[in-house]
């Protein structure tokens, strides 16, 4: 009884020790001194969690049951490791910049985070893990009964109960203590973490000097050992080979998704650079760990009594042969096992249960939503806190309920095998893209559910869950759906017969059901995050952020991360957009990250969820996607029609620029024109009034020169009459009160007159017309007179201004959109640009004045054509002058 | 696809990495293999063919080589990791 006491006494120092350590690490690393806290090495060590009591006790058991089989549940896990690159490496990626919490987090956040898919995850892996944590307790209680003297006697059911609820308040206590000391937005956990490294070294210690002293201080040397194993009865090699690799694959597979490794594998990871160390530290590991299990097991069987349980080799080989410290070392080892793996699984298994089953029924209960005021933080922190004590005291009940006995000795291969069934699902989810949330669901449950029905409920024993003939004959007398004979097939090991078709019908049922479903558009940008997570780590789906409230974001920021996070968060974010103050624009990548933040304490689905329920759109659907096109679309109509008003304000600018142009041009012309005709009246009237004074006062003039002054007055005065006959005639037309002659006529003979009119009087310079007879063969119903003067003008213009050495003039008749258009084409140097304007404008002449006019005939010629309902109009880049007259078809039309 | 998968040949350094990075791919396939040579073993009903003690040294010492070929390999992608920082790749 001594040792007992003094046993809980080391105990006791241990646990506190334990305490002081991990509240230590919590220290440094708050003060963020803590960067040995970081080291490679503490994460290797925390990795070690996997080996459980199971393992420190049980492995020399099952050593001494099947021989070197349990080294199986150490390769697999190695293989894993040293595999890192292909699986672990994007696993912690994906971990890291999705913020993952959690297995169910994983798992959830990459179907589209379905808080459904979430909620199973967690009560498939509550279910799978309980047992194991009854293990654990069992263990410790159990391990304390060796060091009793009563050991080996029935021990009171009551006495080891008490012992158990103990253990299990403790190891809440501690949970409670460091694992929701705060909401760390990276959900890690300095304290437990340190705590399970130095528990890791103490096992592999205490382990190490149990082997060594079997060994060197027992077997008598390495080659004594290793010929006393090949002499016991677990000396030659019986290995079924299906066990072998169906061992090495399950531990493989439930390394990687028990809850607890996910944990410290993933969420607690620091930094990826830590994964090349563990990968061949950790292998290394768990070679030294299970490098003596063999020696301790035969020893034990040597020297301990036969029926002795060698599950607790470990403990009475070094109490048989009276070393009491190192039998207490090794109680310190399996206590450490079993302690370190039931915290994290606790806090693994709370941070699940509570992101995903407690917060969303919480949340869904408040009425209000997340804006609510008040802080949330100690809600979560509460859930946690409760879900951890759930945890544990499930599994104390388990223990209880199952009554410790040998039953659960095997337990853990059947756990392995549940968690295993998370495996298709999370290696689909990484590596294939069309994988989807309905096959997730599909192949979780039908792997669970055969899980359970060939493995979990016939372990209880024939005739408990499972009836003796349902066990032999199938259901219902159904002989091939026997629960470890599946489709007739007998003679498997049931534990290889139920990995076998769960695996297997789990992985056919998901790939199929993820074929013919349709994922959703969250799934599928999900699906592409994950898969291609090394070639973009930035998040998935953007929220439509211009509904949100930034306040109402920071309240509900506030109470899940704490104020003076959310507000730092908020300010550099502000900061980020370039804003002064505390609220930044609640932009679609500010709700990312602040998603992302929240998802470090709440979990991905809840963090979107509340977030959903602030910004309006639970989830970004379709239609929203939809709806953002459309606003986009709109908005590119307004600003092209914009573009389209901005352009037609340019143009009418342009236009009026133009008319002003033509204004002040035409209002210079004006007043040269009334400098020019009080000119063109004044010369004329200057030689009448000189020439008729001259006739009035003279008397001795010759009757020749009476002549030629009189005609010269006559001249004159002619050239006055034409000129206000001009002006008349102008007047007239643009008054529009100009009456038309219409009759009918041929173009030919209108252009004969016209020419030979135009060139009457015309000296040597007369110039040469050239015409095309046929096409002038049209006949015309219009004002012949009021055409054949604008043709005359033209003609006439032509002989005058062109300054050719060969004048000559082309005139072309042709049509044109229909219209009859007689263009008269000369071979002079043209008009300038800048004159073209301008000429058709009345007193219009151009350049230097030759010749004597007034330059009232284009204009004249214009308003003719206008009345006539046809146009005149100067034809640039003809090679000389050229006017365009054009004739309504009407008039031609008329008259065929 | 992005540019980098266009480029045909790679500097020496960087070739030699993406073959380091092969061997470390290639390293739990040759562990597995290894592990699974047991499965050959005959199963021995009568007189050993296979001592327990055979099998300990062989499977310990695949365990070793592992674990010292994957030391090794991490140690060269650090090294090489770190001179491609360097370089400022």
């Amino acid at each position: 009884m001594g040792t007992l006491n003094i046993l809980v006494g080391v105990c006791l120092i241990y646990v506190v020790f334990l305490f002081l350590i991990a509240f230590a690490a919590e220290r440094a690393a708050l003060e963020g001194k803590g960067g040995w806290l970081r080291s490679p090495l503490i994460y290797t060590l925390s990795l070690s969690i996997y080996c459980t009591a199971w393992t420190f006790y049980g492995a020399v058991g099952y050593a001494a049951r099947s021989g070197l089989e349990y080294l199986t549940i150490y390769i697999g896990p190695s293989l894993v490791m040293i595999g890192w690159w292909w699986l672990l490496r994007k696993l912690v990626r994906i971990g890291r910049s999705q913020r993952i919490t959690s297995i169910a987090d994983l798992i959830s956040s990459r179907y589209g985070k379905s808080n459904l898919l979430a909620v199973g995850v967690t009560v498939l892996a509550v279910i799978g893990t309980t047992p194991y944590i009854a293990l654990q307790l069992q263990s410790v209680t159990v391990s304390f009964d060796v060091f009793s003297s009563s050991y080996g006697a029935e021990l009171t059911e009551a006495a080891q109960g008490s012992n158990a609820l103990l253990v299990a308040a403790g190891l809440t206590l501690f949970t409670i203590v460091f694992g929701t000391r705060n909401l760390d937005v990276n959900e890690r956990h300095h304290g437990v973490v340190m705590a399970v490294a130095v528990e890791a070294v103490v096992k592999l210690f205490a382990l190490l000097a149990v082997g060594i002293f079997v060994v060197w201080g027992l077997g008598g040397g390495v080659s004594e050992t290793l010929a006393r194993i090949d002499a016991s009865e677990i000396g030659q090699w019986q290995m079924r080979g299906d066990r072998w690799a169906t061992l090495i694959f399950l531990s493989g597979a439930a390394f990687l998704c028990l809850p607890r490794m996910f944990q410290v594998m993933v969420v607690e990871n620091e930094a990826e650079d830590h994964l090349r160390t563990a990968s061949w530290a950790f292998p290394a590991y768990l070679m030294i760990m299970s490098l003596f299990v063999v020696p301790i097991a035969v020893v034990g069987l040597d020297l301990m009594p036969a029926g002795s349980n060698p599950d607790f080799f470990v403990l009475t080989v070094p109490l048989a042969t009276g070393n009491d410290a190192l039998a207490m070392l090794s109680f310190l080892g399996g206590f450490s096992s079993a302690t370190s793996m039931v915290i994290v699984a606790a806090l693994a298994l709370s941070t699940m249960v509570s992101n995903h089953i407690v917060m969303p029924i919480w949340l869904s209960t408040q009425s209000v939503g997340a804006s609510v005021s008040g802080d949330v933080r100690h809600v979560v922190l509460l859930s946690r806190r409760i879900s951890i004590g759930a945890v544990v005291f499930l599994g104390y009940l388990y223990f209880r309920l199952s009554g410790g006995g040998t039953a659960l000795a095997s337990i853990g291969l059947i756990s392995f095998a549940g968690v295993a069934q998370f495996l298709p699902v999370l290696i689909g989810g990484i590596f294939w893209r069309g994988a989807t949330r309905t096959g997730a669901f599909v192949g979780l449950t039908v792997g669970f559910v055969i899980w359970a029905y060939t493995l979990l409920l016939p372990s209880f024993g024939a005739g408990t869950l499972v009836s003796a003939t349902m066990l032999a004959e199938g259901p219902m007398g159904l002989g091939w759906l026997r629960p470890q004979a599946f489709f007739g097939i007998t003679g498997m090991d049931p534990l290889v017969h139920a990995v076998f078709w769960s695996i297997l019908l789990n992985t056919m049922s998901f790939f199929i059901a993820s074929l013919v479903g349709f994922p959703s558009p969250l799934e599928r940008l999900q699906g592409a995050q994950f898969v291609n997570v090394f070639e973009h780590s930035s998040t998935p789906q953007s929220w439509a952020g211009s509904l949100a409230q930034t306040e109402d974001l920071m309240v509900m920021a506030q109470r899940i991360i704490g104020a003076r996070e959310a507000q730092n968060l908020f300010e550099r974010e502000a900061k980020r957009q370039g804003m002064s103050g505390l609220l930044p624009e609640p932009s679609p990548d500010f709700l990312q990250r602040l998603e992302r933040e929240l998802a470090g304490s709440v979990g991905a689905a809840t963090a979107h969820a509340m977030i959903g329920q602030i910004v309006g759109g639970a989830s970004v659907s379709v239609e929203d996607l939809m709806a953002v096109a459309d606003e986009t679309a709109q908005m590119m109509e307004y600003s092209s029609k914009l573009e389209a008003k901005s352009e037609e304000q340019a143009r009418t600018a342009r236009q009026l620029r133009q008319a002003n142009e033509k204004l002040t041009l035409i209002s210079e012309q004006k007043d040269s024109f009334l400098s020019q005709v009080s000119h063109e009246l004044r010369t004329p009237m200057t030689s009448i009034r000189a020439f008729s004074e001259i006739l009035r006062d003279s008397d001795r003039l010759s009757e020749d020169e009476k002549i030629k002054y009189s005609s010269i007055i006559h001249d004159e005065a002619l050239r006055l009459t034409r000129l206000l006959d001009d002006l008349l005639d102008l007047s007239v037309l643009e008054s529009g009160r100009v009456n038309l002659n219409m009759q009918s006529g041929s173009l030919k003979g209108i252009l004969d007159h016209a020419v030979a009119s135009a060139l009457t009087g015309a000296g040597a310079d007369k110039m040469r017309v050239m015409r095309n007879a046929t096409s002038e063969d049209i006949t015309l119903h219009t004002d012949l007179d009021r055409l054949s003067q604008v043709f005359i003008n033209l003609i006439g213009n032509a002989q005058k201004y062109c300054d050719a050495s060969a004048p000559n003039l082309r005139i072309d008749v042709g049509r044109s959109n229909g219209a009859l258009v007689v263009d008269f084409i000369d071979n002079g140097r043209g008009i300038p640009k800048a004159e073209q304007a301008v000429i058709f404008e009345k007193f219009s002449r151009t350049g230097e004045q030759k010749v004597k006019g007034a330059g009232l005939g284009l204009a004249i010629c214009r308003e003719i054509m206008t009345r006539l309902e046809g146009a005149v109009e100067y034809l640039p880049g003809q090679g000389g002058a050229a006017f365009r007259v054009t004739l309504p078809e009407e008039v031609a039309l008329a008259a065929q | 696809m992005s540019p980098k998968h266009n480029i045909p040949f790679l500097e020496r350094q960087s070739y030699r990495r993406r073959r380091l990075i092969d061997t470390i791919r290639m390293l739990p396939v040759i562990g597995a293999v290894l592990w699974a040579v047991p499965l050959l073993w005959r199963q021995s009903e009568h007189s050993g063919e296979v001592m327990t003690s055979d099998a300990i040294i062989y499977i310990f010492m695949v365990w070793l080589l592992l674990v010292v070929g994957g030391g090794w390999l991490a140690r060269c992608l650090k090294r090489s990791d770190a001179e491609e920082t360097e370089q400022g790749h």
